[in-house]
């Protein structure tokens, strides 16, 4: 498989304390990977750093062979990689559709253009956008009365508009309700196996994890303790101490 | 050696009723996150109320009583205000409460001048301190050692007060989460009160320690708030140390500059803000302010749409109404119409960077007034032709406001506010002191019109086309991809950066479309009046247009043209009377408790539940 995002060595200090300590990974094309650990142990941090908002101590990243290490979130966004936060930010004064059209807007370079009316613009790419994530009937909606699952699905078809190659995904399903997580997430691997997209999350909800990914990776401070398929990763004794001080670790079949 | 250290005590004595007022302001902002312009008008009450106390009391302990009297009572017309004017608008948007507070600045000057008169009254010599001693030679008054040793105690009180008292947890957690404070159980409207009371009482110290030195009168409030907001922002927004050392640092560059730099004088300490909030974006001791749910309260802005049949209709209604007004009406009515048109494209140019983009501009002043220098100067040195000169208001004002926005838009809130002042500030001392070139306060006259304009009808016309075409244009602005990524910048920055937007840059580009607009409306004025005084460029100006952008509505499109209308009227009734300015602060603070979504946001509501419909559903 090709390899779509390549993090070598990344470090980040804080004043001297490490909170991310030397991570390396790579995520192949078409994957679903989730980034799991304790809080604290540093995947905010992690993300941060790989989408921009960050900049590490030392370290690189690579987005398809180049160098994007302390590139804005801008400038990584074009590239071809999308982002949804672990607390949503959506545009609050415009209606649903309208916060997907502005992203399509900036995908399409039309930020300082001021003849067209923007809320006639890719409408019906948006539409398709919403379709893509259900959100289809709620299009004309004020953004800012959306239910919190709504705005997390907005989110998504916001991070899908440009066509991501790779989407980041921070805490994809915090405080959604229990049977609107599955959902999202089984919505995320279908879009995962229809375009083609990798798609790499941070995740507390170890049934989704476990659901849901092709590999997992265990972040503990700030160091990768485990990287591999769900059975390698739950056999670890080392994440298994870390998770529950050494008992026996997620049952086998958690994820049927 | 000796003059310098003399002229060192002037300033730090000079510093301790500048550190008092903004020690207060400074309170204020903390834990209500109100912008005070009417704490100068605080300060004025102390120093007349302890005029008149030091009269009636005698001796010593009179003087001293006095001022600690005057704190008091200050404290409690400050809690008064809090609760009558305040207390109703704190769920209105964000800044709305200092129009409230510019009322309460209006409502005070006429009560001030009812009561006291318009004389000045000479502050009384405290007892036992009128001479002066002498330090190296050099005369330093008694009084002034008084203050430089009182000073310091001043600020240790405070500070034990806000770090070792439970009333000081408290203000300083509020600082941080009022929402959180309230869940803990602390009666949050009690808390506010407490604290607009202490930081009024502050601000009435201040005016009342002050008398021996300078006495009292009615423009004290507008000479020392610039000041004092200055202090605030340069220590940094909540930081007591940070307020005295930056009391102390513009209280002595501003001896050391009247003596050296005598025409500095007015602009000295906008130059040191400037810098420092160049170089240090939270002043000096201040942090980062927070971003977030930090004060942003009321109901969300609702998405918007061009005028639908029904809008278009009636605005097309209204423009052939004031088309047709030359043909049957007198010409100071369309003088006021002219005006009205002028304020209105001024107050929508401010909207734009206002509303859209969340710049709270408190210099917006610096383009109107640049705009209508820049054409006057072109037409009083060089003879230029009006068509060409008035070109170049909108042009040089739109080039001033890139010059100014490089510096201003790496800030944010009300650091960004304060910056945009300063910068004005610099405009506007320009004009006054660059004799030369401007002829300072004389102004430039005789800029009049090219013949075929120069008749009431054809420039009303001309003001009617151009005013209304650039309020068109700007709102055509807001509803293409360019207003919209405007908003993305305001509404969630993050997400806009996440998505490809240069959020800085959409808000440098606006920052220099509103100054250019705003130089527009500059131009039509000065041609309109014949002249330009350093006026159009004053602080007041920069108020007049954000209150009455607030007053309309800044959460819709129409806000700024109806307040400008609305106020514009109002004033053209109330200023016949004698105590105009405590009705016109009255009718602005009626306005603010009685619509606080502004004039145009309250009708909207009003007339959405006339027709029962969602509040959602509401396209």
């Amino acid at each position: 498989m090709t390899e779509i995002l390549r993090v070598e060595n990344l470090r980040k200090s804080y004043d001297g304390f490490l909170a991310v300590n030397g991570v390396s990974f790579s995520v192949a094309q078409g994957e679903l990977k989730a980034l799991i650990g304790p809080n604290g142990a540093g995947k905010s941090t992690c993300f941060n750093m790989l989408m921009g908002q960050l900049r590490p101590t030392s370290g690189q990243v690579f987005f398809d062979g180049e160098n994007i290490t302390g590139h804005k979130p801008r400038d990584i966004w074009r590239r071809g990689v999308g982002r949804t936060f672990q607390i949503t930010g959506t545009y609050q004064s415009m209606t649903v559709i309208e916060n997907v059209q502005m992203a399509l807007m900036s995908h399409h370079r039309k930020i300082f253009s001021i003849a067209p009316r923007a809320w006639k613009l890719y409408r019906d790419e948006a539409f398709e956008f919403l379709r893509t994530v259900a959100m289809e009937e709620q299009a004309d909606r004020p953004c800012s009365i959306l239910a919190y699952g709504d705005l997390k699905r907005l989110e998504l078809a916001i991070a899908l508009c440009h066509r991501p190659r790779l989407l980041l995904m921070d805490e994809p399903t915090a405080g959604m309700a229990p049977s609107a997580r599955i959902e999202l997430m089984q919505l995320t691997a279908d879009i995962v196996r229809e375009q083609g997209v990798s798609v790499l999350f941070t995740e507390h909800d170890m049934d989704v994890v476990f659901a849901h990914s092709h590999h997992i990776m265990v972040l503990n401070r700030g160091e990768l303790i485990a990287d591999g398929n769900a059975a390698q990763v739950r056999n670890n004794p080392q994440v298994q101490e870390v998770y529950l001080g050494g008992g026996t670790l997620f049952k086998e079949d958690s994820h049927a | 050696m000796a003059f310098f250290l003399a002229q060192f005590l002037t300033g730090l004595a000079n510093a301790a009723a500048l550190f008092l007022v903004a020690s207060g302001l400074s309170l204020i902002f903390g834990v209500t996150r109100i912008v005070n312009f009417a704490h100068g008008s605080f300060y004025m009450l102390g120093a007349f109320i302890g005029v008149t106390l030091m009269e009636i009391l005698p001796g010593h302990v009179g003087f001293w009583g006095a001022i600690l009297l005057t704190g008091l009572a200050v404290g409690l017309i400050g809690a008064v205000v809090e609760m009558v004017v305040l207390r109703p608008i704190y769920r209105a948007p964000e800044l709305f409460q200092l129009v409230a507070t510019f009322g309460v600045i209006l409502v005070i000057q006429d009560l001030a001048l009812m009561i006291w008169g318009a004389e000045d009254r000479m502050g009384p010599r405290a007892p036992g301190l009128r001479g002066v001693w002498r330090i190296f030679g050099e005369p330093v008054p008694k009084y002034d050692i008084v203050l430089i040793a009182i000073t310091p105690f001043i600020l240790f009180a405070l500070w034990y007060l806000i770090t070792r008292t439970r009333l000081g947890v408290l203000v300083r957690a509020a600082t941080q989460d009022r929402e959180m404070v309230g869940a803990l159980g602390v009666n949050q409207a009690w808390l506010f009160t407490g604290v607009f009371a202490l930081g009024s009482a502050l601000a009435g110290l201040g005016g009342a320690l002050q008398l021996p030195k300078g006495g009292a009168d009615l423009l004290m409030d507008f000479n020392i708030i610039g000041a004092v907001f200055v202090v605030v922002v340069i220590g940094g927004m909540g930081s007591l140390p940070g307020a005295f050392i930056a009391a102390v640092l513009i209280s002595v560059l501003n001896v050391f500059g009247v003596t050296y730099l005598p025409q500095s004088t007015l602009v000295l300490m906008y130059v040191v803000m400037a810098i420092v909030l160049i170089v240090r974006p939270y002043g000096l001791l201040g942090r980062e302010e927070v971003a977030g749910e930090h004060g942003q309260v009321g109901a969300p802005e609702t998405p918007i749409r061009p005028y639908g049949p029904l809008g278009m209709a009636l605005v097309a209604a209204l423009i052939a109404a004031l088309a047709i007004v030359p043909v049957f009406a007198e010409q100071f009515v369309m003088t006021l119409i002219v005006d009205m048109i002028i304020f209105a494209l001024f107050a929508a140019s401010l909207h734009f960077i206002l509303g859209s983009g969340g710049l709270v501009s408190f210099g917006h002043a610096a383009f109107f007034g640049g705009g209508a220098y820049a054409a006057a100067l072109l037409v009083y040195h060089t003879d230029t032709p009006m068509e060409l000169a008035f070109l170049f208001a909108p042009l040089a004002a739109g080039l001033l406001a890139l010059a100014i926005g490089w510096f201003c838009i790496r800030l944010t809130g009300v650091y960004f506010a304060m910056l945009t002042l300063a910068f004005s500030q610099l405009v506007w001392s320009v004009a006054f002191q660059w004799r030369d070139v401007t002829r300072g306060d004389d102004g430039l006259v005789n800029i009049w019109p090219a013949e075929w304009l120069n008749a009431p009808a054809p420039f009303y016309y001309f003001t009617l086309a151009l005013g209304v075409g650039g309020i068109v244009f700007l709102r055509h602005v807001i509803h293409s991809p360019f207003g919209y990524a405007l908003r993305a910048g305001r509404d969630s920055p993050r997400q806009a950066e996440a998505t490809g937007i240069d959020v800085k840059r959409v808000q440098y580009a606006a920052f220099a479309l509103a100054g250019a607009m705003a130089g527009l409306a500059g131009g039509l004025f000065v041609f309109s009046k014949g002249s330009v005084f350093p006026t159009t460029l004053e602080i007041g100006e920069s108020f007049d247009a954000l209150i009455v952008v607030f007053l309309g509505g800044v959460k819709t499109l129409a806000g700024g043209v109806v307040g400008a209308g609305f106020m514009t009227v109002v004033e053209d009734w109330l200023t016949r009377l004698e105590y105009w300015r405590l009705l016109l602060g009255l009718v602005i603070i009626a306005v603010v408790i009685l619509m606080p979504e502004g004039i145009v946001g309250s009708l909207r509501t009003l007339w959405n539940r006339l027709r029962h419909t969602d509040e959602e559903e509401v396209r």
